[in-house]
């Protein structure tokens, strides 16, 4: 997989847990991951089509994600309920819009599917394509997370 | 901006109507009323006096674009203010709301600062 397509997953991520959720996520370093079990607790995923196609993940750990979205509601959130997944899946959302938009301008055009959400400890995820998978770990004051980015090319 | 005018918040995740309902109550605003896609919207801009709609883009069923269009296409919603809201940042998409007639355009995430300077800029008009 060309690294071109990691970046702007990682901008993207910093940029919507700051503005939404007021929230610094760190990212550490790259790394393949070889195997499909979550990293977190609960997962967000979504299917990217166009030029190339390909899946993004963000897996929260259950600490992170009820830090992130009590921030995002001005209002404390307690367990990992469907309000929390439905969370999940706009950030999802997000990071793929914004992800898109700086990929647009390296000449890269690519359009988003309706996101899935997957509760549970150690539950897979499943990209659409057999590619290898890149997993960027993320550290906040609150907890971690990982994003997967998995293209054909 | 006449704090008491009735807003429609038309987004299908839960979480984008509250982050939106929130800004607006912030903002002084009390008459909210949701629909969770464009379809659900259309039936409430059928019974309801709308003063502004604010809507998501990507939906099932009748997105944000399909709706846009159905509101300026009727004679009793066509002036309506509408406001995309919308993690669909690429120009194209841009060119395509505002060729639909959308009021103006605030790309996801955004600041709470954002959605109100938007607001104020379509009702200064
Ligand atoms: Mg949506």
């Amino acid at each position: 997989m060309d690294v071109k397509y990691i970046n702007p997953f990682i901008n993207a991520t910093i940029n919507v847990l700051e503005t939404m959720a007021f929230t610094k996520a760190e990212a550490g370093k790259p790394y393949l991951k070889k195997d499909q079990v979550a990293q977190g607790d609960v997962t967000g995923v979504i299917g990217l089509i166009g030029g190339v196609s390909g899946t993004i993940s963000v897996s929260f750990t259950e600490k992170s994600i009820l830090s992130i979205v009590s921030n995002m509601f001005g209002e404390e959130m307690k367990e990992l309920n469907e309000e929390i997944k439905d969370a999940v899946g706009e950030i999802t959302n997000m990071i793929s819009g914004q992800a898109r938009q700086e990929l647009e301008g390296m000449g890269i055009s690519l359009k988003a599917a309706i996101p899935s959400v997957i509760v549970g400890k150690n539950h897979s995820i499943n990209h659409i394509t057999k590619h290898p998978i890149i997993a960027i770990p993320f550290n906040t004051a609150n907890g971690g997370f990982t994003i997967e980015v998995c293209f054909e090319k | 901006m006449d704090l008491s005018m009735k807003i429609l918040v038309v987004d299908d995740f839960a979480t984008m109507r509250r982050i939106v309902k929130n800004v607006l109550r912030q903002i002084g605003f009390t008459n909210i009323v949701e629909a969770d896609d464009g379809s659900t919207a259309l039936g409430v801009l059928k019974k309801d006096k709308i003063d502004l709609i604010i809507s998501d883009w990507n939906m099932p069923k009748v997105n944000g674009l399909e709706l846009l269009k159905a509101v300026r296409g009727d004679e009793s919603t066509k002036n309506l203010p509408f406001i995309m809201v919308t993690a669909e940042a690429q120009k194209d998409s841009v060119v395509q709301a505002v060729q639909a007639g959308v009021s103006n355009y605030v790309v996801k995430p955004f600041t709470a600062e954002a959605l109100k300077e938007k607001l104020e800029k379509v009702f200064s008009k």
